[in-house]
C-alpha cells in the first residue's frame, strides 16, 4: 500500500482535525489564581505531525486486519505475533527456556533489593493477571471489580496479623478462602446478569468495598491503613529485610509456576471447556446441559481465590495497607494486561504482565505516561488485535483411524 | 408406540403478540415428526417453550422418557431450566447455528457430553484415575459421534471454519452427544445444496433407526419433510391448522390456502 | 421544615445535573447497545474547555455574560468533536465484535482520557470561575435556592424539552428512533445508520457539556477524575429509569439526586458515593429493566 495522494489527503486533514481537537487542552495552560496564560504552541506542532504519521499507521493496520479477515476465511490462518512466532520454533524454546530458569534463579542474587522489589511486583500481576483470566479470558465474565477481592485477601492478613499475630503461611490459604466465600457472595445475585450489566455491578461493590474500608475506622483504620504487618517468616525464623525479600521472590516463583499449573490443567478439563463454552454462546451452552449460574460462580469463586492469595502476599510484601491500593484503577490494569496477553492465554498473560510492569519502571520516560499508555492499548488490542499478542490455542486430539472403526 | 412428549395448550405472548396459541402436539416413540408453517408462525417459538429458554404463558409440556425396561414415569417440565430440559432427555439445534465459534469441531461435541459426565475443579486440577478415565471417555465418546455424523476428518478443525453445511451437521452431532431420546432440529436443511440434503435425510432416517431417538423437525424443504416424516403438524399464527400423514397434508385445502403465494414443491 | 426544603431543592439541582448526563448514556445505549464507558469523560472534557476559554477571554477582558455564553459554546463544540471522534477510533471499528469488546474499548477510552487530560493539564483542583452571575431574586428565601441552582433549574429543563421535541419532530430525531428499534430494518429503508451513530454521540456530548459547566460553576472546582464519579452515578440513574428511555433517565435521576441529597442530609455524608452505588447494584440485580423500562425476552 503506497501512500498515494488521496491517502496523504486523508492523513492531513486528519492531523488538522487533531489538531483543533486537542487545541485548548494541549495548547492552552491556565494558571487561574495569578491570571496568566500560557501557550504551548509547540504542542499543537508534535499533535499535527503525530497524528498526520499515526493515521496512516492506522489505516495499515486497519486494512491488515480486514485481508486478514478475509484469509482466515477462504481457510489460511491469521497472521502469527512476533510472540506466536517465537514461541513455535522450537530451535528458540528450548535454549530459552534453559536461559529463563538460570535467570530467575539467579536473578535476586545478582540484583539489589530495589530491582528484586520490582520484578516480585510484576510476578504479582503475572498471577494476578492469570487469575482474572479465568473470569474474563476463559468465561467470559468482565469483571470491573476484581480488586475487591484482592484488597478482601489484604486486609484478611493485615487484620489477622495485627490483632492476632497469625503469621504469613498461617493466613494465606485463609485469604484465599475468604476471596472464595466474598466472590460466590457478590457472584451469586449478578451473574444472572448480561454481560454489560454484570461489568457496571462488579465495579460498583469493587467501589463499595472500598468506600468501606476507606470510612468504617473502627474496621479497617480508614485511610490510614494498616502499617507493621509481618513480613513471611521461615520455619518460623524472622529474616532480615534483604534476605526476606529474596525469600518472598521465590515465594512468588513458586505462586505463579502453581498458577500456571492450575489454570493449564483448569483449561483443558471438563470445567474449563464450559467456560469457554459459555463465553462462546450463553444460549447455546445451556441448551446443551450446562449449568450456566453454576459454571460462572466455579469460575467467579476461583478467580476470586486467586486474588485473595496475591492480596495476602502483597500485605507481607509492603507490610503497610491501605485502601488507595484498591481502586478501580487497579482493577483496570489488570483487565489491560489480560486483554494484551489474550484472553485465555497463560503465556500471553505472563508475558503481558512483565511488559506492562517492568516497562514504566525501567523506562522513566513511560513511567508518567503508565495509565495513558494502559488506556491507549485496550483500545488498540480490541480494534486490532482482540486475540492477544498470543492467541489461546485449543488443544488437538489424536486418534488412530482404525481404532474406533 | 407411546407417547414420548405431550403438549397441551400452549400458549405463549410477547407483549401483546400472541405467538402460541392454545397448541397441542404429541410425539411417539421412534416417530420422525415435522413442523412446518409459514415465516413466523411461531416453530421455533415452540421449541424455545419446550427447551425451557422461554417460559410459555399457559399449557403444560409433559414427557414420559423410555426406559429400557418399560417403566415410564410422566413428568411436567414447565418451568425447567435449558440445561435440566436437556438433561432430561431433549436436545435441540438452531436455525441460526449457534456453535462455539473459536473451539475445536471435537471441543463442541465434548460439552455435549457435559451433562453425562461429572468431573468438577478438584477433579481438573488433580486429575485422579477416575478423572483422567472419564475424560478419555469424553474423548471417545465425543469422537464416535463426529465419525457417525460423518464429520471425522474435521475433529481438530475451528468450528468457524467449517462449511456452512458441516456446521448444521456439528449442531445436530453435539446435540445427539447429550444422549437425548427426543431431538429438535430447527430447519437442518436450511442452506444446504441438493446433494446435502440428500445426505441429511439419510443421517435423519440412521439417528431415528440405529439410535431409537424420536425427532421433531421445522424444516421448508417440502420434498425432505414429506420424504422424512411420519406425521406433520402444520401450523400458522401460532394455531395448529392442520395434523396427519404426509398424504393427508399434502392434499389438505387449509394447509394450501395457509401456504398460498408459497409452492408446495412435491 | 426549611431544611426539608433546602435538601429538596438541592437534590432537584443534582438529579438535573445527572439528568444531562444520563441522557448521553441512554440515547446510545438505546441505539448500539454500549454503555459508553468514557462519557463522564466527555463531561469532564466539556468543563475543562469552558474553564480554559473563560479564563483565557477573562484575561483578554471581555465582559461577563460575553464569557459565559462563549465558553459555554466552545465547551459544548469540544465536547462533540471529542464524543463524534472517540465513537470513530474506539467503537465503530468494532461494530460487529463481541459484546465485551466495545465495552473493553470504552474502559481504555475513559482512562486515555482521563490521563491526557491529567499529563496536558494538572492532576490539582482548578477553581472554576463563577460564569453564573449572583442574583437577588425570591426574597427572604433566597438562602433555600442559591442564583446558579435556579439557572440549572430552568437550563435543564429548557434543554429536556429541546430535545424531546428533537426526538419527536426531527428527521434525525426519527431515524434515531427507527435505528433504535431495528437497526438493520432502519438501514433497509435508507436510514444512514453511521450518521445517526455520529449524530447520537454528538447531541449526548453537548448535552454532557452543559452539564458540566453547570456544575462546575456551581461547585467551583475541577479537576481531571470528576468525570469518573459523575458518569458512574449518571449511568446509575439512567439504569434506574430503564436504560434506553429517555424519560426514564431524567426520573432516574431526579430520584438519584432527591435520594443522595437526603441520605447525606439526614443519615450521614461519609458514604455519600456507597448510596449510589449501592442503589445501582440493587436496581441492577432486582430490576435489570429499571422504572420504566420494559423487560424483553432475548429473542433466540
Ligand atoms: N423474544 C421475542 N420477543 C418478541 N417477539 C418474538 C420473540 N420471539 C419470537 N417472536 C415473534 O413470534 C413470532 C413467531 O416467531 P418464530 O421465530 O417462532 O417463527 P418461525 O415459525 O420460526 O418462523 P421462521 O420460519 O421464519 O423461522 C414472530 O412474529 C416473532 O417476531
Ligand atoms: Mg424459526
Amino acid at each position: 500500500m503506497m501512500p498515494t495522494l488521496s491517502e496523504i489527503k486523508k492523513s492531513f486533514l486528519v492531523s488538522l482535525w487533531f489538531m483543533f481537537l486537542t487545541f485548548p487542552i494541549m495548547v492552552i495552560r491556565v494558571n487561574t489564581t495569578e491570571k496568566l496564560v500560557l501557550w504551548r504552541w509547540e504542542n499543537m506542532a508534535y499533535m499535527g505531525i503525530g497524528s498526520f504519521l499515526l493515521s496512516f499507521v492506522w489505516r495499515y493496520m486497519l486494512w491488515r486486519k480486514e485481508t486478514g479477515k478475509k484469509d482466515s476465511e477462504s481457510g489460511t490462518l491469521q497472521l502469527p505475533s512476533f510472540f506466536e512466532r517465537i514461541l513455535s520454533d522450537r530451535r528458540y524454546i528450548v535454549p530459552a527456556t534453559a536461559a529463563g530458569i538460570a535467570l530467575v534463579a539467579i536473578f535476586p542474587f545478582v540484583m539489589d533489593t530495589y530491582q528484586t522489589n520490582i520484578m516480585i511486583t510484576a510476578l504479582m500481576y503475572i498471577v494476578l493477571g492469570l487469575g482474572l483470566n479465568i473470569v474474563v479470558g476463559l468465561a467470559g465474565l468482565l469483571d470491573l471489580g476484581y480488586v475487591a477481592f484482592y484488597a478482601v485477601g489484604a486486609y484478611t492478613y493485615g487484620l489477622l496479623n495485627h490483632h492476632f499475630g497469625l503469621g504469613f503461611w498461617t493466613v494465606l490459604p485463609i485469604g484465599a478462602v475468604m476471596g472464595a466465600f466474598f466472590g460466590i457472595l457478590l457472584g451469586f445475585p449478578v451473574l444472572r446478569l448480561r454481560g454489560d450489566y454484570l461489568a457496571i455491578v462488579t465495579l460498583g461493590f469493587g467501589e463499595i468495598i472500598r468506600l468501606i474500608l476507606e470510612n468504617w475506622n473502627e474496621f479497617s483504620f480508614g485511610p490510614s491503613g494498616i502499617a507493621q504487618i509481618a513480613r513471611p517468616s521461615l520455619f518460623g525464623i524472622q529474616l532480615s529485610l534483604s534476605s526476606s525479600i529474596i525469600y518472598l521472590y521465590f515465594v512468588m516463583i513458586g505462586m505463579v509456576l502453581f498458577t500456571i499449573f492450575v489454570v493449564n490443567r483448569l483449561q483443558n478439563s471438563r470445567i474449563g471447556r464450559a467456560w469457554i463454552a459459555l463465553r462462546e454462546d450463553e444460549v447455546a451452552c445451556q441448551a446443551m446441559g450446562i449449568d450456566k449460574t453454576r459454571t460462572k460462580l466455579t469460575a467467579f469463586a476461583l478467580g476470586a481465590t486467586w486474588a485473595g492469595m496475591v492480596g495476602v502476599i502483597f500485605a507481607a510484601k509492603t507490610t503497610f495497607i491501605n485502601p488507595a491500593s484498591f481502586t478501580f484503577l487497579e482493577s483496570a490494569m489488570i483487565l489491560a494486561i489480560v486483554v494484551l496477553g489474550g484472553m485465555g492465554s497463560i503465556v500471553g498473560v505472563s508475558i503481558a504482565a512483565l511488559i506492562l510492569i517492568l516497562l514504566p519502571e525501567y523506562l522513566r520516560a513511560f513511567s508518567e505516561f503508565r495509565m495513558l499508555i494502559f488506556g491507549a492499548i485496550m483500545v488498540i488490542m480490541m480494534v486490532f488485535r482482540p486475540q492477544g499478542i498470543v492467541a489461546n490455542v485449543r488443544r488437538s486430539y489424536k486418534f488412530q483411524p482404525d481404532k474406533h472403526s | 408406540m407411546e407417547t414420548i412428549l405431550e403438549v397441551n395448550g400452549l400458549t405463549m405472548d410477547f407483549g401483546g403478540l400472541r405467538a402460541l396459541d392454545h397448541l397441542n402436539i404429541d410425539i411417539r416413540r421412534g416417530e420422525i415428526v415435522a413442523l412446518i408453517g409459514p415465516n413466523g408462525a411461531g416453530k421455533t417459538t415452540f421449541f424455545n417453550c419446550i427447551t425451557g429458554i422461554y417460559l410459555p404463558t399457559q399449557g403444560d409440556i409433559i414427557i414420559s422418557p423410555p426406559k429400557a425396561e418399560g417403566t415410564h414415569k410422566r413428568e411436567r417440565i414447565n418451568g425447567l431450566k435449558p440445561n435440566q430440559v436437556t438433561e432430561k432427555g431433549m436436545a435441540r439445534t438452531f436455525q441460526n447455528i449457534r456453535l462455539f465459534p473459536n473451539m475445536t469441531v471435537l471441543e463442541n461435541v465434548m460439552i455435549g457430553r457435559h451433562c453425562r459426565t461429572r468431573a468438577g475443579v478438584a477433579g481438573a486440577i488433580f486429575r485422579n484415575r477416575a478423572m483422567v478415565r472419564e475424560e478419555q471417555s469424553i474423548v471417545d465418546d465425543s469422537f464416535r459421534v463426529l465419525e457417525k455424523i460423518g464429520l471425522a476428518r474435521y475433529v481438530n478443525d475451528q468450528a468457524r471454519n467449517l462449511p456452512y453445511g458441516a456446521q448444521r451437521l456439528l449442531e445436530i452431532a453435539r446435540a445427539l452427544a447429550t444422549e437425548p431420546f427426543l431431538i429438535l432440529l430447527d430447519e437442518p436443511a436450511a442452506g444446504m445444496n441438493p446433494q446435502e440434503t440428500h445426505e441429511l435425510d439419510e443421517l435423519i432416517t440412521r439417528i431415528r433407526d440405529d439410535e431409537g431417538i424420536s425427532i421433531l423437525l421445522i424444516e421448508h424443504d417440502m420434498k425432505l419433510v414429506m420424504s422424512l416424516s411420519n406425521r406433520i403438524f402444520v401450523m400458522d399464527y401460532g394455531k395448529k391448522i392442520a395434523q396427519g400423514t404426509p398424504e393427508e397434508i399434502r392434499n389438505n385445502p387449509v394447509v394450501i390456502k395457509a401456504y398460498l403465494g408459497e409452492e408446495i414443491d412435491a | 421544615m426549611e431544611y426539608f426544603f433546602e435538601l429538596f431543592l438541592g437534590g432537584l439541582t443534582r438529579g438535573s445535573i445527572y439528568a444531562l448526563i444520563a441522557l448521553g448514556y441512554t440515547m446510545v445505549y438505546g441505539i448500539i447497545e454500549l454503555i459508553n464507558f468514557a462519557h463522564g469523560e466527555i463531561y469532564m472534557i466539556g468543563a475543562f474547555t469552558a474553564l480554559i476559554v473563560a479564563s483565557v477571554l477573562t484575561v483578554m477582558g471581555l465582559n461577563e455574560f460575553a464569557i459565559l455564553v462563549l465558553a459555554s459554546i466552545a465547551a459544548a463544540v469540544y465536547s462533540a468533536a471529542y464524543g463524534y471522534t472517540v465513537e470513530k477510533i474506539a467503537y465503530k471499528p468494532l461494530r460487529h465484535a463481541p459484546r465485551l469488546s466495545p465495552l473493553i474499548s470504552a474502559i481504555g477510552m475513559s482512562i486515555f482520557l482521563q490521563n491526557y487530560v491529567l499529563l496536558a493539564q494538572t492532576s490539582d483542583f482548578l477553581p472554576f470561575p463563577s460564569l453564573i452571575p449572583d442574583f437577588e431574586f425570591w426574597e427572604p428565601y433566597s438562602h433555600l435556592l442559591r442564583s446558579t441552582q435556579l439557572v440549572i433549574l430552568v437550563t435543564t429543563t429548557v434543554i429536556m424539552v429541546l430535545l424531546t421535541l428533537l426526538i419527536k419532530y426531527t428527521k434525525i430525531g426519527k431515524a434515531m428512533r427507527a435505528t433504535a428499534q431495528d437497526r438493520s430494518m432502519a438501514m433497509l429503508v435508507g436510514v444512514n445508520v453511521n450518521q445517526v451513530i455520529s449524530m447520537t454521540f454528538v447531541i449526548g456530548s453537548c448535552l454532557a457539556a452543559v452539564g458540566g459547566v453547570l456544575i462546575a460553576s456551581h461547585i467551583g472546582q475541577i479537576n481531571f477524575f470528576i468525570g469518573f464519579i459523575a458518569g458512574i452515578k449518571a449511568f446509575t440513574a439512567a439504569v434506574l429509569g430503564g436504560v434506553g428511555s429517555i424519560p426514564g433517565a431524567v426520573l432516574g435521576s431526579l430520584i438519584l439526586g432527591l435520594t443522595e441529597s437526603f441520605a447525606t442530609g439526614y443519615v450521614s455524608s461519609d458514604y455519600e458515593d456507597v448510596f449510589a452505588f449501592a442503589l445501582l447494584v440493587l436496581i441492577l440485580i432486582f430490576r435489570p429493566a429499571g422504572l420504566l423500562g420494559r423487560s424483553t425476552m432475548q429473542k433466540v
